[in-house]
């Protein structure tokens, strides 16, 4: 194998700019070549790493730092990390700083109204392919609708409320075993 | 435009985004940032907020984090934007590393995973809520609009589209038909 350092940041950075939509849409990619292609991490390494990912909170994404750490340990990590987030913030930063210099024009106006309806459909049906595909059943997805209703009436914390759920969920699961 | 009354510093920003990095167990980061940066402290409106959620997921990158940059940049210009891309990703990645190295320990409780889920349960919320509200104000710009969502919806919700697929092919037609409708304004 080449230098692993090396490799990872040829693998993660491309991989990194055909993000659209949502580092979600990697996993499958990240999977094809850390598993089958350059058989970095077996099959269970990499389910655990993803169930870690999903788990800790922060980015999803935040799974590549972890395979970083697994093919390469701190290095690794460092080196996949830099190369999944840099290239695109330099992107974004970049249209950040012309948003600014050049506020106000109808190309801009036009790039913001009409990608905000597209956004909020894809926000919605993606919380609900969420709901529908949360473990543990109806009690779960009961959580998701009430938790959703709190947070558009009130302005609690999501912390005390996440907590709450946890907390009904493990209630809930006590009881009917 | 944001607030400019009371506006953050760059290492105020990192704290926040850094504090949201931490406490987003199961996801929902951006509805996090609606409600701190918009609902509780007001520093960005929410016509602003989710003009830069739209670009940002129109953009190639992880959402959250060009989120994070896009408002820390708003906010505090280029330092502004670093402490957003840093507090957003730094700690929730020295955390992984730290949780992975407990995994084996950890992943043998039930209550454990029992706790988990219900927590990814309720911040699938956090997602949702950020979802009715800008669709809510998507509707309220006119039956274009509401056209454009209703597809978008469908495409990603009952056909199983792939995000980028959505984006390139309702995007453009999207953005044509509003720029036509700002020229006749």
């Amino acid at each position: 194998m080449r230098n692993p350092l090396v490799a990872l940041a040829l693998l993660f950075a491309p991989m990194s700019l055909a993000s659209v939509g949502g580092g979600q849409t990697l996993v499958a990619g990240i999977h094809q070549q850390v598993v089958s292609t350059s058989h970095w991490l077996t099959e269970a390494q990499f389910v655990d790493a993803f169930a870690i990912s999903r788990m800790a909170p922060g980015p999803g994404t935040i799974l590549v730092t972890l395979i970083g750490w697994d093919v390469a340990g701190g290095w690794g990590a460092l080196v996949a990390s830099i190369a999944i987030f840099t290239p695109t913030s330099l992107l974004v930063y970049a249209l950040a700083r012309i948003w600014a210099r050049t506020s106000g024009q109808r190309w801009q106006l036009a790039l913001e109204a009409g990608l905000r309806p597209v956004a909020a459909g894809m926000i919605l049906a993606s919380g609900l392919v969420l709901t529908q595909a949360l473990e543990g059943g109806w009690v779960a997805q009961a959580i998701a609708v009430v938790s959703t209703g709190v947070l558009l009436a009130t302005k609690i914390n999501p912390l005390v409320l996440m907590l709450a759920g946890g907390a009904a969920f493990a209630a809930m699961h006590g009881i009917t075993g | 435009m944001a607030n400019t009354t009371a506006r953050p510093t760059a290492p105020q920003l990192f704290a926040i985004f850094a504090r949201i990095g931490l406490s987003s167990f199961g996801g929902g980061l951006s509805g996090w940032m609606l409600r701190e940066f918009v609902h509780r402290r007001a520093w960005v409106d929410e016509d602003e907020f989710l003009s830069g959620l739209a670009l940002s997921q129109a953009f190639p990158g992880v959402n959250v984090v060009n989120l994070a940059i896009w408002i820390g940049f708003r906010l505090r210009g280029t330092p502004g934007a670093l402490a957003g891309a840093c507090g957003i990703i730094i700690p929730p990645a020295l955390l992984v590393v730290v949780i992975a190295s407990g995994f084996a320990a950890l992943s043998q409780h039930r209550l454990a995973h029992l706790l988990l889920d219900g927590i990814g349960a309720a911040a699938v919320g956090l997602s949702l809520q950020m979802g009715v509200i800008a669709a809510r104000r998507a509707a309220a710009k006119g039956a274009v609009p509401i056209a454009i969502m209703l597809l978008a919806f469908a495409a990603v919700g009952l056909l199983h589209w792939p995000l980028p697929l959505v984006v390139l092919v309702l995007g453009p037609i999207s953005v044509a038909l509003a720029y036509r409708r700002l020229g006749r304004a």
